[in-house]
């Protein structure tokens, strides 16, 4: 089981019966009330949003899904096209269901489908993936700090901050977990 | 490798953060506080329900300096101020670390009047102009600043009078859902005078009993600080350090043993007030930064 201290924003949650996916997590406490986390929660099986606030003490039924491994193929006008390397079987999830998890996506990666009978209904990621810049203001000679940062959009059209030394066509790790510059990458 | 650029971006914040910590340590110095040091690990803290400290060995880590810092009081010190780390357990969210920086100060023969003129007087030395500006939003620092009752406040903004509040816990649940997002966000605001039960070291209302001279201060929706008139009758403060750690009880969490020392000490504590002020929660706003994590060099996440 979860405590309250599990959540976070990706946690899986069966809830009345149907897998949930916390897709946004916010934390209040006054100094000497009591504790609040509130989500906003996916219903993973019909995609309904909804927000539910939590208080210390309660507890909460992990989703354990059944995987399976797959290849990222492409995107088209349906959604996001999967492929099951050894029975060649392929399967689509449209853009609600892989929320931000759609700008982690390269093709021909292997990720984890999470799988409801026959459908998928979410992605599980690899911790890092690697991602090339395509848009970025070039680096000023002269500015040598290292802590400078600027906005950078990379192939997925995902735009984040990175160290003003990341040029355009630099391929770069980001953490899919938070969505954060790590390190470029060494071609 | 690359140097670790999510700690190199915070530099010039944490220079920043540097350069507030000394200036307000000077605000106090200039005045006349003695700065301390009290110990980070002690035997116990004030009982308190919605607090949970951490244990260190056989004993914890401190939920605030304030036990330490009243005795200090009671044996005689007159103004003293302390900049220290504080613990509070399963505390993390944009606004929380379970680990943060705590400034705490203390003066004798005042009252709660007083510490909200320190706070309006230390935020005008640290700004040095009359607006501050925090995610877009203006906030106008003009003194004084507004002063509102919790019980005018659930008059204004809330749907429940506070007199039918039957609890701590859904006391606490109104003000987060109910008074806190409707506080003028343009201003800073003192909260003031609550409800007994909502502040176990506070010092009742001279002329209200059912109220303690409890402030909290908000700016841009942020709970920066919490002060009161401190409550000097030692029997008085053992009857509700009783019934917070019976609550605590009552509810399965860890026992919090009565700090018997403080209990004892207080006796020679005649008039004071004290206040403890978030320091990170200060300069995310004096450094316009969004999130907590922002303002110190690790977040838990980054050990």
């Amino acid at each position: 089981m979860y405590s309250c201290s599990d959540l976070k924003k990706g946690l899986k949650l069966m809830i009345d019966g149907d897998p949930h996916v916390i897709v946004q997590y916010d934390f209040t406490k006054p100094g000497k009330g009591q504790a609040l986390y509130k989500c906003k929660l996916r219903n993973m099986i019909t995609g309904s949003l909804f927000d539910r606030t939590y208080r210390s003490g309660e507890s909460f039924e992990p989703a354990h899904l059944e995987e399976r491994e797959m290849q990222y193929l492409y995107q088209d006008d349906n959604g996001y096209v999967f492929m099951d390397k050894k029975s060649y079987e392929q399967i689509t999830l449209i853009e609600e269901t892989l929320g931000d998890d759609k700008y982690f996506l390269v093709d021909n990666m292997d990720v984890e489908i999470l799988m409801h009978g026959d459908r998928g209904i979410g992605i599980s990621l690899p911790n890092f993936v690697n991602l090339r810049v395509i848009q970025t203001d070039p680096w000023v000679k002269g500015d040598t700090a290292a802590g400078n940062n600027k906005p950078a959009t990379v192939e997925t059209g995902y735009i984040l901050q990175v160290p003003s030394f990341v040029e355009e066509g630099t391929l770069i790790q980001i953490d899919t977990r938070t969505g954060d510059y790590a390190t470029r990458v060494k071609e | 490798m690359e140097p670790n650029w999510q700690l190199a971006r915070k530099r010039k914040t944490i220079e920043q953060r540097a350069r507030i910590l000394h200036k307000i340590r000077a605000f106090f110095i200039e005045q006349g506080f003695i700065e301390v040091e009290t110990p980070h690990r002690i035997p116990v803290n004030a009982p308190e329900f919605n607090i949970d400290a951490i244990p260190s060995g056989s004993w914890f880590l401190q939920t605030s300096p304030e036990l330490c810092m009243k005795r200090l009081l009671a044996a005689g010190y007159d103004n003293i101020f302390q900049i220290c780390r504080c613990w509070r357990a399963e505390e993390r969210g944009p606004h929380h670390l379970p680990e943060y920086t705590m400034l705490e100060w203390y003066r004798r023969d005042c009252d709660y009047q007083q510490l909200m003129v320190d706070c309006e007087e230390l935020l005008a030395h640290l700004v040095g102009k009359q607006t501050l500006c925090w995610r877009g939003q203006d906030i106008d620092l003009t003194t004084p600043w507004p002063r509102l009752t919790v019980a005018q406040a659930f008059l204004q903004h809330s749907s429940t009078s506070l007199s039918q509040v039957p609890d701590a816990n859904f006391f606490s649940e109104l003000i987060s859902t109910e008074i806190e997002p409707e506080l003028a966000q343009n201003k800073p605001l003192f909260l003031i005078d609550y409800p007994t039960l909502q502040g176990s070291l506070a010092r009742p209302k001279t002329n209200d009993p059912g109220c303690v001279e409890r402030v909290e201060l908000y700016i841009a929706g942020l709970e920066l600080a919490n002060g009161f008139s401190e409550l000097t009758d030692p029997i008085e403060q053992r009857r509700r350090f009783e019934m917070e750690e019976k609550q605590r009880r009552q509810s399965g969490k860890t026992p919090c043993p009565l700090p018997e020392k403080y209990l004892d000490e207080l006796e020679t504590l005649s008039n004071a007030a004290g206040i403890a002020f978030g320091i990170d929660r200060l300069i995310m706003l004096l450094c316009d930064q969004p999130t907590i994590d922002e303002v110190v060099c690790f977040s838990p996440e980054q050990l």
